[in-house]
Order: structure tokens, then C-alpha cells, then sequence
């Protein structure tokens, strides 16, 4: 049995809301809201944090390969999915692999690892932009989802088996964008919709077909693609039985391109028992359509945070500050010297450290070093310590200052002294943090950030976020067993 | 630990320090060489009398030859020092070891600093090429953590402490207003320092140093020579320093009300100078005035006052001009200014002046004790260098 092993969706913490656009520009936007990546988050970012979810659920499912997805990749050239490999510690024989351009390629990625063999992680991560007012801008989103594909085994077994699947392609004008351009052009709606319904339904009917599946076997039905007529007109014409369609998070989370029918199958699968029948159809340059059952492994798939409670979890980004984020709008920059780039030898020293947040602990006094020591703060002990992952702990605010100054991309700088469970202490920058409402012990955990850019080179490190759910605290850091 | 000093074995004979301020007509050269004309006429020799230099500079120019060029020294040796804000101090601990040991009969100390050619306001490092995970916080910020923890610790509420923060501010700025040498000359009221606009935590404008290009200069002999020089020589009576290891950063022992490091260097200073109760010894202080909670921490770190009790101290008025012991007369950082690589010897000029009873007559602190104590630091919380000296008008 082959199919999904593990999913989790991420969806940034901001949200714009669709009114705020016209009060401002005195036109566009909408009801609703749209997700916002911070001005510290990026593809790259985004894909770690679901795929950091997706494996955290199943530690025994080692990937060969990590596919990162999307239309917005944070280097062109320069494989992004290797810093998502670098920030989960994957050993170097697991290859690493962008598919990127078209928005089909992240469900193309995603129909090629269930037909394909060995366990791979798919990412699929997206950042949408559009001109100030237009559709695109209030009608994307942002977001990830890393699903995690590979035979049944023990330890992590498949929770929705892949059935079928089956594409229908055409070549034709419905939506593009040149190199380099940061909007998307799209040719009369109608058009498009005369070509991608017949796609849809030829895509639908030789899925379930593949899958064995009969149409009033589908439990679960969801149809996403950046076509919004289409995707409606298709979705009302597959005679679907009420409450058969599910949502598609274009009210709350907007489009989020290639994302996006990752991160709604994730939310669909979160919400689903075993036994149901889940179809996923996507509309971008044809149609494609994966069939999957969920099997009675599912009570497995623990997400670290559902997408249900992420949408829900949301704060509002003014609008003005939502353009400077997406450089639509230069605001006066802090009068402070940009940092200097970083150093590729240096970052390519400490890549543990860097990329995947992990110190060292002394064997003699367990003293916890962050950033990674050869000598012991305590003792000095020489070379006598083993690497000590904390991406993954949670921690506690022992002070904290909101520094004015400082150079950032979007001042003020927030930052605290964490104190971590099990040991530790890193003074360190927060992000996703509304300032009025932090208070010294607040309880705080990772997220792999972009600092900022210079000449091009973008400065991957990690700061430190609200706890949103404090149930959730994991057994790592420092309580961990030494690995 | 063997730190023996060098107590009594060196003297300061001559003293230089340019006024202190944003210098927009005068460079760096111009700085250093106002700053050793006086040191030299100060103690009545040339530039070839003096027979080693070392030149403090944190980040205006590498190498001795940023000293050597402007006084057009020939064959001499000079070596460029540094280490953070006590880059000055760093210059005169060389020099004075120099003459101490033997190996030379006269060495100069200079400090330099051209901060204001930046374009920037405040101080910006600048740092090797690195993975870019470090810190990018300014040193306002770092500080400003010291204040919601001392007050946590010790039971102040923040009203309180901003009126004990603001009071430090206001006696520093009232003692700068007495020195024609200062940046800042004029006294500011507590009610307008507690309303100028925030830099970083609850720290304002008025709770940071000035910052400012300045110079200043010492020659140094032995101290069985200085009479040659001047009746009125002022002794090296010790000379500590002490330099973290950085682990206060990520030990979550470290509680932000305190400074090891100046501890330390205290401790040592005083066991060299033979200190047993600095605050009835001392004429007054000098101390490293970066920020407001900065100088209340150091009261107690420098065993001016009991844990816990400084805020009430600054209060009470201890370390006022005309306090039990002076700290700052001469405006500190906050009012005089902080070229960083000039201000460990501008400490070192201000106990020139008022222990010869040279400072300007309304600051000039009238004691009959004859010792006087300068203390820098450098860095940040956590993470730093901090030296003490202590010196004194009589040889023992």
C-alpha cells in the first residue's frame, strides 16, 4: 500500500483583510481575509516549517528525497529545497530537488510521488502577489504544505491510500507572468473557463475510474486552482452530494498557488476518518486528480497544529504595512547601516547551527551552548560535547526589550532572553509577537525566519514566536535523548 | 590569582583632552594631534622624549602608523590597540606596563575617536565577515533590559525607577553643564528627560552617552622620575581588568541586575590599591555611564553602595556633585560625550584635574582625600570587558 504517511499545512500567522484595501486605496478587496508571510518568511521559510510539522509526526519515516514546490522561489539557480534539508537535518544521500515555475508543479510534485516509489517529502510552499487592488493580490494567499508519500511500514504507516490519480493536459492562455515580473496577467475569465471545465471532468471521471472509485463513493471532494469560476463551475457540475465539497480557503487563507491543494488536502485530511474517500482536483494548465482512501491508521496523523486552528489563529496586518512587506510601497527605511551579507564559508561552517538551530551540551556539567561550543562554559572541558537539537524546544521569556534603533526590515526589533525547558539560553529575536500583549514569562518556541538580504544572499537563522497552543509542549531541547 | 599591579612604580605627569562633541571641522588627525600637543606642553616634553606609544582606536584606523603619520613619529614603536569601549584604557594599561617593566623610561598613551563621519547617528560596529546569526540589537537595547530586572529584583516600582534613572541623568548632565570640555553643557530636568522619545525598552534619548568625536593623551614615566616633571605627578595605584567569557548571554544563571566582569576588575583593583571601603576612600568616580541603568548597576558592582540599594543612594543625592562621593563630575559619558577610544583617558584627565585641583572652580570637588577611581567597560550584558584603575596624588 502506497499513499500518505504523514501532512501538515502551514499557514503564516498574519492576515490581511479584504476590506482594509479599499478604506486605503479607495477601491479592490473584498470580504474575507487573506494569509500574509511575515517580512521574515519566504517559500523557503514557509516549506520548513510544514515539513518540520509533517516529520515531526513520524519519526520513523525517512525521506530519499525532499521536492520543494513553488511559483516564488526564494533563489533562482540556487536550489531552495536544500536549505529546507538543512534545516531538518536530513542526512546528504536524501536529494533535494525544486519544481518550480508553473503553479501545476505542486501538484504535479505531489501526483508523482504517490505514483512514483521510495518515501519522498513533498513541499509545497507559495507566496501569491498581485498589483495594489487588483484580484490576485486580495484573492492570494500564503502558505505551505508538506506531505510526506511512501509505502506502509512499520512505525509509519500509510494514513490515506493513494488510489488513482489521472491529468488531462492543454496548452492554452489563461494565466501568466514573465520572468522576473511580480504580477500575474490573465487572459478573459471566460476563456479559461470553456477550456478548464472540460479538463476537470475528464481529469475527475479517469481518477476514479483509475481509483476504482465511484463517484458517490467520494466522501470528500476538493477542487482548488487559481481560476475561481472554474474552479466553481467544475466543482458545482461533478453532482455532488450536499456537504461533499469542502472548503477551499479562499474566504480565510485566499489562493495560495501552488500550495494550495496541498493545504487544503491537509485540512480535509484533518477533518477525515478512515474509511472516506478523499478526491483532490486541481486546475492549473489542464487538470489533475488524485484519489485517496483514508485508511484506519489515521488516528496516526497528529498534527502539530491543525490548518483549521492556524486559519482560525490569525491577526490582522494593516494594509500599509502589508505593501512595505511585499516592497509595493517604500516606507523610510531605519537610519541605521544595512548589515553586511553573509559570509557563504562561515554560514557553510556552522549549517547545523544556522540552519537547524542546534547547540551542544557539555557531557560533564550537560551546560547547554547556544551557539555550539568546543569549550564548556562550565568545567572547560575540550571538545566534549554532543550536538544538541533545539529546534523544536519551547521556552520561557526571562526579559525582553523592543529595541528602536536597529537596523530591521520592519522595526521595531522584539526581543527577548528565552530560558529553554530541560536548559538553555538564547538571547534571540521574536517575530509573530504583538508587543502590547508580551509579558515576561510568556512561553515561546522556533521558527526558521529570513533575517534579511543582501547582495542577493538571503540570512536564514532562526527566531522565536508565541506559543499559541501551550498544550503542545514536546518532549525535546534539552528533555530529549541525547541523538 | 597572581595580578600583582604596578602600584606606585608609574606615574601620569601630563595630560591632553580635546573638547569632546560632534567635531565636524576636525579629523581624526586634528583630534589626535590637539590631544598629544597638550599631553606633551602638559608635561613639558617633545615627541621625541617619548620613547613608546600606543594609540586606542575602536574602529577610526588600524595600525600605529594612524598615530605615527599625523605626529610624523620616526623609528618610534607605536602599536594600535583595542577593545570595545575601553579601547582608551586599553592604551594606558599598555603604556603603563611598558614603564613599569623596565623597558622604557616614557611611554604616551592617545585615544582617538572620529565617530561622527559615519552619517549615522549612535555607534555601529562593524563586524568580520560571519554566518549572520548573530545579535543585530544596539547596545541601547541590551542595556535597557538591565532596568524591568533590577527593578524586578529589588522591589522598585517603575515610577520609581524612572525618577532614580532620570535623577542620574540630570546629575550628570548638571556636572557636564560645569565643563567647558563637554558636548552637552547645559542641565536638562528630570521632566524633560523622563519625556524625550524612547530609543529601546523604556530607555529614552537622555538615558544613552553622547556620542562625539574627541582625543585624549597621558605620558607616563616611572614614578621616581615624575618629580622631574611636575611637583604635582599623579600615581598609578592599580590597574584591573577583566574580560567575560561571553557565557552570561546564554547562562541562565545571569540575571541582568549585575556586572561580573566589573566586579571582578574592581575587586582586583581595590586589593591593589589597598581598598578596603571605596566610597569613604575615594574622592569621587568615574564610571561607564553608557546608559542610565548602566551607572546604577555599577554603584553597587563598584562597592559604592549595598545590593539593592543604589536607586535609593542616587535618590539621596550620594554620588551628586556635592555628594558623599562624586561619580562623574566632570558629565560622564552622558554629558561630556563618548568618543569611544578617547573615554578611558578622558576618565583619566578628569582625575588629572580635580586631584591637582585643576578642574573648573564649579565642579571642582573640595576633599581631603587624595585618591580618585575610573571605571570602563566595553560591550554588553552578558558579554564584556570592564577595567578599574584607581589613582592618587600621594606616593605610598
Amino acid at each position: 500500500m502506497r499513499g500518505i504517511i504523514s501532512a501538515a499545512g502551514y499557514v503564516p500567522y498574519r492576515r490581511l483583510s479584504r476590506s482594509s484595501v479599499a478604506a486605503f486605496l479607495g477601491t479592490g478587496g473584498g470580504k474575507g481575509t487573506r494569509s500574509v508571510a511575515s517580512h521574515d518568511e519566504d517559500t523557503t521559510t514557509m516549506g520548513v516549517e510544514a515539513a518540520r510539522a509533517a516529520l515531526r509526526a513520524v519519526p520513523a519515516a525517512a525521506p530519499a528525497a525532499v521536492w520543494l514546490a513553488t511559483t516564488a522561489p526564494a533563489y533562482l539557480d540556487k536550489t531552495n529545497a536544500t536549505a529546507v534539508h538543512a534545516a531538518l537535518r536530513l542526512p546528504s544521500e536524501v536529494s533535494a530537488l525544486d519544481l518550480g515555475g508553473a503553479l501545476r508543479s505542486g501538484m504535479g510534485a505531489l501526483m508523482t510521488a504517490m505514483t512514483g516509489s521510495g518515501t519522498v517529502l513533498v513541499v509545497l510552499s507559495d507566496q501569491r502577489d498581485g498589483l495594489p487592488g487588483g484580484p490576485d493580490e486580495s484573492f492570494g494567499g500564503d502558505g505551505a504544505a508538506a506531505v510526506v508519500v511512501g509505502d506502509d511500514g512499520p512505525g509509519a504507516p500509510v494514513v490515506a491510500e493513494f488510489l488513482g490519480s489521472a491529468s488531462a493536459t492543454d496548452e492554452f492562455l489563461d494565466r501568466w507572468r514573465a520572468p522576473g515580473e511580480r504580477r500575474s496577467r490573465t487572459w478573459e475569465e471566460r476563456f479559461g473557463e470553456t477550456r478548464y471545465l472540460p479538463l476537470g471532468r475528464e481529469a475527475w471521471g479517469r481518477a476514479l475510474k483509475n481509483a476504482g472509485v465511484e463517484p458517490a463513493g467520494v466522501t470528500s471532494v476538493v477542487v482548488t486552482g487559481m481560476h475561481g469560476r472554474a474552479t466553481k463551475a467544475l466543482a458545482s457540475k461533478l453532482g455532488l452530494a450536499p456537504g461533499v465539497l469542502a472548503d477551499d480557503l479562499t474566504a480565510t487563507v485566499g489562493q495560495t498557488g501552488a500550495a494550495h491543494p496541498g493545504l487544503v488536502l491537509c485540512a480535509v485530511l484533518e477533518r477525515s476518518h478512515p474509511g472516506e474517500v478523499i478526491a483532490l482536483v486541481h486546475l492549473a494548465d489542464g487538470a489533475d486528480a488524485v484519489v485517496l482512501r483514508v485508511t484506519d491508521a489515521h488516528a496516526r496523523l497528529v498534527p502539530h497544529r491543525r490548518v483549521d486552528d492556524q486559519v482560525a489563529a490569525g491577526a490582522e496586518v494593516p494594509y500599509g504595512r502589508f505593501l512595505s512587506w511585499r516592497q509595493m510601497l517604500t516606507p523610510e527605511p531605519p537610519r541605521r547601516p544595512e548589515p553586511a551579507r553573509v559570509s557563504a564559508s562561515a554560514a557553510g561552517r556552522s549549517e547545523d547551527w544556522k540552519f537547524a538551530f542546534v547547540g551542544s551540551r557539555d557531557h560533564a556539567s550537560g551546560a547547554v551552548h547556544l551557539p555550539p561550543a568546543r569549550v564548556s562554559m562550565e568545567g572547560g572541558a575540550v571538545d566534549d560535547m554532543d550536538p544538541l537539537p533545539m529546534a523544536d524546544a519551547h521556552g520561557t521569556v526571562v526579559t525582553f526589550t523592543v529595541d528602536r534603533l536597529a537596523y530591521s526590515p520592519s522595526p521595531p526589533i522584539v526581543f527577548a532572553v528565552v530560558d529553554f525547558d530541560g536548559g538553555g539560553r538564547f538571547p534571540v529575536e521574536l517575530t509573530d509577537v504583538d508587543v502590547d500583549s508580551l509579558a515576561i514569562g510568556d512561553r515561546v518556541e522556533m521558527t526558521f525566519r529570513r533575517l534579511f538580504t543582501a547582495d542577493g544572499i538571503h540570512d536564514y537563522f532562526w527566531k522565536a514566536r508565541p506559543v499559541r497552543d501551550p498544550a503542545s509542549t514536546p518532549a525535546t531541547g534539552a528533555d530529549a535523548p541525547v541523538t | 590569582m597572581s595580578s600583582h599591579g604596578i602600584s606606585d612604580r608609574v606615574a601620569i605627569v601630563g595630560m591632553g583632552c580635546t573638547p569632546f562633541g560632534e567635531l565636524w571641522d576636525k579629523g581624526l588627525d586634528d583630534l589626535i594631534v590637539d590631544a598629544s600637543t597638550e599631553a606633551f606642553a602638559s608635561a613639558g616634553v617633545t615627541k621625541d622624549d617619548v620613547d613608546a606609544y600606543w594609540l586606542g582606536t575602536a574602529q577610526s584606523g588600524m595600525s600605529g602608523i594612524t598615530l605615527a603619520r599625523p605626529l610624523q613619529l620616526e623609528g618610534k614603536p607605536v602599536s594600535r590597540v583595542e577593545n570595545y569601549c575601553t579601547t582608551g584604557s586599553e592604551a594606558l594599561r599598555a603604556a603603563a606596563y611598558a614603564v613599569a617593566s623596565g623597558a622604557y623610561d616614557m611611554a604616551m598613551a592617545v585615544g582617538a575617536e572620529k565617530v561622527k563621519d559615519s552619517g549615522y547617528q549612535g555607534l555601529n560596529a562593524v563586524n568580520p565577515p560571519n554566518d549572520g546569526t548573530g545579535r543585530t540589537l544596539t547596545a541601547a537595547a541590551m542595556f535597557s533590559m538591565v532596568a524591568p530586572a533590577y527593578a524586578q529584583k529589588y522591589g522598585v516600582d517603575a515610577d520609581q525607577l524612572t525618577d532614580v534613572l532620570a535623577t542620574i541623568s540630570a546629575k550628570n548632565h548638571y556636572n557636564g553643564a560645569r565643563n567647558p570640555r563637554a558636548q552637552f553643557r547645559r542641565e536638562v530636568s528630570k521632566e524633560t528627560i523622563c519625556a524625550s522619545p524612547r530609543v529601546a525598552g523604556s530607555l529614552g534619548v537622555f538615558d544613552c552617552a553622547g556620542v562625539a568625536d574627541g582625543a585624549a593623551a597621558a605620558v607616563l614615566v616611572r614614578a621616581e622620575d615624575a618629580l622631574r616633571y611636575t611637583d604635582t605627578p599623579l600615581y598609578i595605584k592599580a590597574l584591573g581588568f577583566s574580560t567575560g567569557s561571553g557565557s552570561g548571554l546564554i547562562d541562565p544563571g545571569y540575571d541582568y541586575t549585575h556586572f561580573p566582569e566589573c566586579e571582578m576588575a574592581a575587586a582586583d583593583a581595590y586589593a591593589q590599591a589597598g581598598i578596603t571601603d571605596p566610597r569613604r576612600q575615594l574622592a569621587f568616580a568615574e564610571v561607564h555611564d553608557c546608559f542610565t541603568p548602566t551607572e546604577l548597576v555599577l554603584m553597587e558592582d563598584l562597592g559604592f553602595a549595598e545590593r539593592g540599594t543604589a536607586w535609593k543612594e542616587v535618590l539621596a543625592g550620594t554620588f551628586a556633585l556635592d555628594g558623599e562621593l562624586p561619580v562623574n563630575p566632570d558629565g560622564g559619558l552622558k554629558s561630556f560625550g563618548h568618543p569611544v577610544g578617547a573615554s578611558g583617558l578622558r576618565m583619566f584627565f578628569e582625575c588629572w584635574l580635580q586631584l591637582r585641583g585643576e578642574a573648573t572652580p564649579e565642579r571642582q570637588i573640595t576633599t581631603d582625600r587624595t585618591l580618585a577611581l575610573t571605571h570602563n567597560l566595553g560591550g554588553y550584558p552578558g558579554e564584556m570587558v570592564s577595567f578599574v584603575s584607581v589613582v592618587g596624588t600621594e606616593r605610598g
